[in-house]
């Protein structure tokens, strides 16, 4: 295979992992939103666990995205 | 077709001298980097002195920056407890810079010539905000606790046998922060403005294709874009908050153990 598609495919199936984590992203705010409105007294005092699990699951998205960049634009 | 437009999506990252500076050896010019960090100090220096005034009864610039600094009080406190009253400054001026850097990145300044430029989008700016950070943890962790700081890699209750592969997994996950929290910052504010760059080309491109293009691609472009710009000021905030937020974690790593 020609090594600029093969680039320019591999760039591509990364861009499933930035779906996965919208998944992930979703199911964070989700579950919360869930709960919280269970139990809204105590909604607030979780919005800092609720943004840590939000950083982690966008990190692993981001790092999709990064891994195309670098196969379009650096490879 | 006459020469087609090219919108290169990245042309917004390079870095350009504005005064060439030699010192030593060392390229240390002058660049439209520095100068958006300066913007941005002298910016956020005016907010917050404006606020300065230490009323009684707070007015509404006195009460914008109280909240951002009772936010992050809260948030050390929550996070940290007693002891992170302390490390407030550092905490807000993290935040607040990098809150300010993406903000005035997302300025629409492009429409009168002058092209704002998002230092935060660039892993040696962020990195070294992240390693500042890290600093910061080993520093309080090795002085507060010395040698017993190691203990952050055992948790309580692992049994002996596990110990040294627990270790390992911990050490690892330790060492890997600060890259993860600059890349986390980088990324995200790159990625909010390529994907601007390329709506807009789509929007050039499809509405110089002729009538039927610019209503079939040009015209819900340029919605989307509109759309994805309101969630880019929501992301300058989310991603200002988190690198805050996690960096007062760690920092209560350093001060409690666990």
């Amino acid at each position: 295979m020609d090594m600029e598609a093969a680039k320019l495919i591999g760039a591509g199936l990364a861009a499933i992992g930035a779906g996965m984590a919208a998944i992930g992203v979703g199911n964070v705010f989700g579950s919360f939103l869930e709960s919280a409105l269970r139990n809204p007294g105590a909604a607030d005092s979780q919005q800092g666990r609720l943004f840590i699990g939000f950083a982690a699951a966008e990190l692993l998205g981001l790092l999709a995205f990064v891994v195309a960049m670098i196969l379009i634009f650096v490879a | 077709m006459a020469t087609e437009a090219k919108v290169d999506p990245m042309h917004q990252f390079t870095i350009e001298k504005i005064a060439e500076l030699n010192i030593a050896g060392y390229d240390v010019s002058f660049t439209n980097s520095a100068m958006w960090m300066l913007i941005t100090t002298v910016v956020l220096t005016l907010f917050v002195a404006g606020g300065l005034r230490r009323q009684l009864v707070p007015g509404r610039w006195q009460m914008m920056v109280e909240t951002f600094t009772g936010f992050i009080d809260d948030m050390l406190e929550a996070n940290i407890g007693k002891a992170g009253r302390k490390y407030v400054p550092y905490v807000f001026s993290l935040f607040m810079f990098i809150l300010f850097a993406n903000l005035l990145g997302l300025l629409p300044l492009g429409m009168v010539g002058l092209h704002p430029f998002t230092f935060t989008s660039h892993f040696t700016i962020t990195g070294v905000l992240a390693l500042m950070s890290f600093s910061i943890v080993l520093i309080v962790g090795f002085w507060k606790h010395g040698f017993k700081f190691f203990s952050l890699f055992v948790p309580h209750g692992t049994p002996i046998l596990m110990a040294p592969f627990i270790f390992l997994i911990e050490l690892f996950s330790f060492m890997i922060r600060p890259f993860s929290l600059a890349l986390r910052l980088f990324v995200a504010m790159m990625a909010g403005h390529v994907l601007l760059k390329v709506l807009s080309g789509f929007v050039i491109n499809g509405s110089n294709a002729g009538l039927g293009f610019a209503a079939l691609v040009g015209v819900p472009s340029f919605a989307l874009m509109i759309g994805i710009s309101a969630l880019e000021i929501l992301v300058a905030g989310i991603q200002a908050y988190v690198f805050a937020l996690l960096t007062s974690l760690y920092i209560n790593d350093a001060e409690n153990l666990h």
